[in-house]
């Protein structure tokens, strides 16, 4: 226990260290992991820890990572990238690996072992890539979306390659050669192990389609099921139990779990509950993929780095000129033009965690000897602490040299999110269907579960969420919002989530409804850019049909509303600066004398004109007394 | 002098012609513009603000569409609510006296329209005579109006870029007393082949 103890506090003491500095730095957070987790290798050596086996579990960051990206993309956005998909990403895998084979076999590596590191190469890293993308908002981008169709693929492409892998084995080759060890990555229960092969194809689809249908028809009732408890906890107990549940599936039927929960997010891409999801999923993410980053770092054996330095240093350099060079001739095959072409070329230029995962299972199957995979290895490690580097390059460099086209790119990537709505009552709704009638498509959040169902049949998208949780407002997108309409009950909620987006999101111009007066000055100071008061429209609509109950002439009793509504409004405003936020208004002394004497002032008004109803503009259709007229003429 | 300009386009994005026209003057100082719908988009107009806008100044120029023979609604509540007995008009009202009155206008028509034998049947300085009347009454000065005829026919064209830019010209020669009010007034109507004569 005190162990494992000492071991978390080391992880993340070292990660909240490093990370700020890095950022603060401009150096982003990877690099910031990687750092700690150098940082602290010879005290995770001192501790003997396996930092290798922290990093198998760290890896289902990847996993939660794509399920993430999956949700960003709906199933008909995948289909429109499938030529991108397929062309790119199998260019480049194929290209890469053959290259990288055909180099080793002249450098006079047997066939079986060039091939082997060929395809270790041809991966890129998931993991950095989208991370670092996502981090700065190139994920929309021309040169974000091809990067992510060749991650992708690779992913998929995994999996063939691990089944490829033991049919190169060579043992006689090996000499002396790997014993046999344990190997984490073969499922130890398996669904498909020693079947046929059409059950085996049987069983795979059945699988995939299991996921189709837990996404398209569980998901809902199950969520809706878990909403009635009203616990935030179990929100996020349900979303691991989906992401893990498909891993393991997947992982039974011998699929990429990574595909699988993949697959399952695209699935969800258009439930209601995709922000909650994504939201919940999300700190776990970061907190997985930071400690794969960081045994990333620890794992680098520097002894063995200065023992071969020159040959870990030429490998890693090559490697990464040799997939730029490939990456950068398909950047022109397939028309990616200006600072995307480079952000594909310089991003996918390393190799990756899947790397790893297939050059320990090349040596547990005897393909490649220990001595040249643990090179590779550092070749592999060290191209991924190049990677942030060449990212800073591309936003220093590049983007600045090129930032005038990128900038007409980026208005017209997406526009979708503009508009927020926390809450979809009575008040909300009638908000969001004024923003439909001027063709917006607002992000809608609401947490009413019932609410939601009512909505969902008159087919109307809403999202199920909690819109005052940072967390959540960020997965509905308030870094791109322009507008933030809060249409939410309770004073408080209402206070904190405009204060929050007020103090972190500057930019975005927030409509608030105040309860009540109190309400309005306190929104006020949160920094709110309109405040309507909620009930205050009705209630003067209401004693303007007083008005008329009274025989008062319907224009007349409008103009009196109007009146009535301004010199409100001025009292308002010649009050705000005399409230003190928490104080009740009533115990706030300054501010009940400056009403009296303001309320005083107005009643004088009033009353000073002949009848309580005389406005000054009623002045324009009274007719002029009678002996002026002859002289300077009626105006007609 | 003192220049106010008081717009009033209820579509304002649909004019070509009044969108050039503010662009040409975008740039141009010591001219106080003033957007009557969108300060009052429901038209409950703040009578003593506007009084006091007034006050101010010395030019007060109606940049309109000329509709049925008139200005779009809101310049006739304007018009009903600003200019009030004992301030305009009346007896006391002599608040506006000696300021110029003056109108910029768009027309659908071409100008052949507005004569006897045209489909408007009248002269456009005839139909305008209500218009003239009132500054009239104020103690005001009417001047010749700036106008631009069939303004439809003329949508992105070049005429409507010459009418900006004369438009433009037309607002700094009254500002800066420029303009040939009297040679103005002889011609009745300006346009804008007429502005480079009229500016000194």
């Amino acid at each position: 226990m005190t162990e494992f103890l000492m071991l978390a506090t080391i992880l993340l003491v070292s990660g909240v260290i490093a990370v700020p500095l890095a950022s603060r730095l401009g150096l982003g957070s990877v690099l910031g992991y990687l750092i700690a987790g150098i940082a602290i290798s010879p005290v995770l050596h001192l501790l003997d820890v396996d930092v290798i086996a922290i990093q198998h579990f760290a890896e289902f960051g990847v996993v939660m990572m794509l399920f993430l990206v999956g949700l960003e993309l709906e199933p008909k956005m995948l289909w429109q990238m499938r030529h991108r998909l397929l062309g790119l990403g199998g260019l480049q895998v194929s290209v890469t690996t053959l290259l990288v084979a055909a180099i080793c076999m002249g450098l006079g590596l047997y066939w079986t072992i060039s091939l082997a590191l060929g395809m270790v190469f041809a991966l890129s890293s998931t993991a950095i890539v989208l991370q670092t993308l996502n981090e700065k908002g190139l994920m929309r981008s021309g040169g974000g979306q091809a990067s992510f169709s060749v991650l992708l693929f690779q992913d998929i492409a995994v999996i063939p390659m691990l089944a490829f892998v033991p049919l190169l084995a060579m043992p006689d080759l090996m000499g002396h050669g790997a014993a046999h060890g344990d190997d984490h990555h073969e499922a130890a229960m398996s669904l498909v192990a020693g079947r046929a092969g059409w059950q085996v194809a049987l069983i795979t689809v059945a699988a995939i389609a299991c996921v189709g249908f837990i996404g398209t028809y569980l998901t809902r009732p199950l969520f809706r099921f878990v909403a009635m408890a009203n616990l935030r906890e179990l929100f996020v107990a349900t979303a691991l139990a989906l992401v893990v549940g498909i891993a393991l599936l997947m992982t039974l039927v011998g699929l990429s779990p990574a595909l699988g929960t993949f697959l399952a997010g695209v699935v969800l891409a258009n439930s209601e509950y995709r922000h909650e999801l994504e939201s919940d999923i999300d700190p776990f993410r970061g907190l997985l993929l930071g400690l794969f980053f960081m045994t990333v770092g620890a794992a680098i054996d520097f002894g063995l780095l200065a023992s071969n330095a020159g040959i870990v240093v030429a490998a890693t350099v090559g490697l990464m000129s040799l997939k730029a060079g490939v990456l950068y001739v398909l950047s022109r095959v397939f028309r990616l033009e200006g600072a995307d072409r480079w952000l594909f070329t310089l991003g996918l230029a390393q190799a990756g965690e899947f790397g790893f995962v297939l050059l320990s299972f090349t040596v547990v199957n005897q393909v490649i000897p220990r001595e040249v995979a643990d090179v590779a290895l550092l070749a592999v490690a060290m191209s991924m602490l190049l990677t942030p580097l060449l990212f800073i390059f591309y936003d220093r460099v590049i983007v600045s040299k090129m930032a005038q086209n990128q900038m007409v790119e980026a208005d017209e990537i997406d526009h979708k999110g503009n508009i927020l709505i926390a809450g979809n009552g009575r008040f909300g709704g009638v908000v969001a269907r004024m923003m439909r009638q001027i063709g917006e498509q607002p992000t809608v959040v609401d947490y009413s579960s019932a609410q939601l169902e009512m909505l969902r049949k008159f087919g109307t998208k809403v999202y199920f969420g909690d819109a005052t949780r940072p967390d959540l407002l960020h997965a509905a997108g308030i870094e791109d919002a322009r507008l933030l309409i809060v249409c939410i009950d309770g004073k408080d909620s209402i206070t904190q989530l405009v204060t929050h987006v007020a103090q972190h999101h500057p930019h975005v111009h927030i409509i608030a409804r105040a309860i009540d007066r109190q309400h309005v000055y306190d929104l006020y100071q949160a920094g709110a850019s309109d405040i309507i008061r909620e009930t205050f429209d009705s209630a003067v609509r209401t004693g303007r049909s007083a008005y008329q109950a009274l025989g008062i002439h319907p224009y007349q009793s409008e103009r009196l509303a109007r009146k009535f509504t301004r010199s409100d409004r001025a009292l308002l405003l010649a009050t705000a600066n005399a409230h003190k936020p928490g104080v009740p208004l009533h115990e706030n002394e300054e501010f009940v004398s400056l009403a009296r004497e303001l309320f005083e002032q107005q009643r004088e008004e009033l009353e000073s004109q002949s009848d309580g109803f005389d406005l000054q503009s009623d002045k324009a259709w009274t007719p002029p007394p009678e002996n002026l007229r002859i002289n300077s003429g009626d105006k007609g | 002098m003192r220049v106010l300009v008081y717009q009033a386009h209820p579509g304002q994005h649909h004019s070509h012609a009044n969108h050039q026209m503010s662009a040409a003057v975008s740039d141009v100082a010591d001219i106080e513009f003033c957007d009557l719908y969108a300060l009052y988009p429901r038209h409950d107009i703040d009578v003593s603000a506007e009084q006091a806008r007034l006050l101010k100044h010395d030019v007060i120029v109606f940049q309109v569409p000329f509709f049925w023979y008139s200005t779009p609604s809101i310049v006739k509540e304007w018009q009903d609510v600003v200019l009030e007995h004992g301030f305009a008009y009346g007896s006391g009202g002599n608040k506006l006296k000696g300021k110029i009155w003056a109108m910029a206008l768009t027309c659908g028509a071409p100008e052949s329209a507005y004569r006897s034998s045209g489909y408007n049947s009248f002269p456009l300085r005839s139909l305008l005579t209500p218009l003239e009347q009132t500054a009239r009454l104020c103690q005001m000065r009417f001047i010749a109006p700036y106008v631009l005829y069939g303004a439809l026919a003329k949508r992105k064209t070049e005429a409507t870029q010459a009418h900006a830019q004369g438009w433009r010209e037309w607002l700094i020669g009254l500002r800066d007393q420029k303009l040939n009010l009297a040679a103005a007034d002889a011609l009745g109507v300006v346009q804008a082949k007429d502005i480079a004569g009229l500016v000194q």
